[in-house]
């Protein structure tokens, strides 16, 4: 039942995570990319990850992807005009390589994965109290030195953003 | 197999529970905001002009979804029709689920088994609320998008900009609930107002967090689109908004999701402050009044008390709702972000902190 659903899942996040890529239009694209977001979670609650599975609806497919397609919107993007020009032959060929590069290192790290059998979670595993309690205890400091991260994007964001002062004269 | 017919059942329940209230809602706004405004209201609704006198509410009931399901269904010229065919679905549906997370009674006995009156029950239930929550704007998004229409996106960007703020100050009200209670399952959050201060005071979530129901209650309104708080719709500037492109059962999809997110607020603001479905003095063998007065009770009619005691809440704080819409008039926009962003946010900010405080004091 679960390998099952596991398939199922499976298929439908690459299908659209390639939606993402392939897709000429912009719109499109971000609304594929919430549908892979999506499924991910879903992957996260068969792996009775149920924390993060809400955290990521909450972050990715439900803030980060409205403004996304927010920005989208207002810029108005059109459907992209394929192979326009020598640079974007070059950019396409980038990426190929790129892609090329992560594939290999993926199937090296798969076929150098150990494998062992199964074993069954604990109860509680995966839900609010152990994710914060290895938060607080294991991972502060990485979890303190993020969170000063995103201060200063957000300081930064704000400098960036606020109305020009008017230099006064002296 | 048994298990899967009482969650069927349970399901059923809630979302038959959702769907009538959101309808009855719309009559009592109709004929409520009629009676504000010193008129008479929705009447016309009548069996071939012969019934003696106006059943306006089965009438109305009855017609009005008649009237949308015979209207034609209309995709303007230059929409994008996949989007514009999806959008009112996905407005209604992360409505709908969300009330899977609610409680509506305590626990049901028949002979061995014991149903817990709860679709999912869920250890992150708060988390699992605002998660489908934050996707109920992509309806809204995409229908403004979808349409081809500048009033249409106009609308969209207002709503998405609006959602999202007061998403924030919801999240953060709802934080200091969580500390109080220290859980997040709404079941158990439930239960925890079951006892009384005093003897005689009913221990409920409002009178540890009354600021947190305050801003709740506000960024609900807000996130449900409605007045004082409707930009994206603003009927006065933008036609209908978001969903000026829509018509027939499609646009009443939009209107339904905006009343069942409603009541959806108003299940939340129940199960957190007010009780969820606890009765004052009810507990599960019958009442124990102060004084040492007790009447013993069977366990259905426990049961029935509890789930009818939910539901009124459920329809006072509705009502309540309504009553906002046809006292306030509309904020302009900006006074929308600012209310978000100024006050709301770091008041919900204080209200974590001096949470915290009170808690770490008391030990």
């Amino acid at each position: 039942m679960g390998a099952l659903l596991f398939l199922v899942l499976a298929v439908l996040t690459v299908a659209s995570a390639l939606t993402v890529v392939l897709h000429p239009n912009p719109v499109k694209s971000a609304l594929a990319l919430i549908v892979t977001l999506f499924m991910l979670a879903v992957i996260f609650v068969l792996l009775e990850a149920h924390m993060i599975a809400a955290l990521q609806i909450i972050v990715y497919a439900g803030a980060i992807m409205v403004l996304f397609l927010f920005v989208i919107m207002l810029l108005n993007l059109q459907n992209e005009d394929p192979d326009r020009g020598r640079r974007r032959l070059a950019l396409r060929g980038l990426a190929w390589a790129g892609g090329l590069v992560l594939a290999i290192e993926l199937a090296l790290l798969v076929h150098g994965a150990p494998v062992g059998t199964p074993v069954a979670t604990p109860a509680g595993y995966g839900g609010a109290e152990a994710v914060a309690k290895s938060l607080f205890t294991d991972f502060l400091l990485p979890f303190e030195l993020t969170s000063i991260l995103l201060l200063v994007a957000v300081v930064g964001a704000v400098v960036l953003a606020q109305k020009q002062r008017r230099p006064t004269i002296s | 197999m048994i298990e899967v017919g009482i969650a069927g059942v349970k399901a059923l329940v809630v979302l038959l529970m959702v769907l009538n209230v959101s309808v009855l809602l719309l009559w009592v706004e109709r004929k409520g905001s009629a009676l504000i405004q010193d008129r008479i209201g929705a009447n016309r609704a009548n069996i071939f002009g012969v019934m003696p006198f106006n059943l306006g509410f089965l009438n109305t009931l009855v017609a009005d979804p008649l009237k949308m399901i015979t209207k034609e269904d209309m995709v303007p010229a230059g929409a994008d029709k996949f989007l514009h065919f999806l959008a009112p679905f996905l407005a209604v549906f992360p409505v709908l689920v969300t009330f899977a997370a609610v409680p509506f009674g305590d626990r049901l006995v028949i002979g061995d088994t014991v149903i817990n009156l709860q679709v999912a029950d869920l250890d992150i239930g708060i988390l699992y609320v605002l998660a489908m929550s934050s996707l109920a704007v992509y309806g809204v998004v995409l229908g403004g998008w979808a349409s081809n229409s500048r009033w249409a996106l106009l609308g969209g960007i207002r709503g998405s900009a609006q959602m999202i703020s007061y998403e924030i100050a919801m999240g953060l009200a709802l934080v200091g609930a969580v500390m109080t209670f220290g859980t997040l399952d709404l079941q158990a959050i439930a239960r925890a107002q079951g006892h009384h201060f005093f003897g005689v005071i009913p221990a409920w979530g409002i009178l540890y967090q009354p600021l947190g129901f305050l801003i709740f209650l506000i960024a609900g309104i807000a996130e449900s689109k409605r007045v004082p708080f409707d930009l994206p719709e603003g009927e006065s500037e933008l036609i209908s908004g978001y969903f000026t492109e829509y018509s027939g059962m499609k646009q009443a999809a939009f209107m339904l999701s905006d009343f069942a997110e409603s009541v959806v607020v108003a299940g939340l603001a129940t199960t957190l402050y007010f009780g969820a479905w606890q009765v004052p003095f009810l507990f599960r063998d019958g009442f124990h009044f102060p004084g040492g007065f007790v009447v013993a009770m069977p366990h259905l009619a426990v049961v029935a008390l509890q789930f009818g005691s939910f539901l009124g809440k459920v329809f006072a704080l509705c009502v309540f709702q309504i009553l906002v819409r046809w006292t306030l008039p509309r904020y302009r926009y900006d006074q929308v972000m600012d209310l978000g962003w100024k006050y709301l946010l770091p008041l919900a900010l204080a209200n974590m902190l001096v949470t915290g405080v009170v808690i770490v004091l008391l030990g």
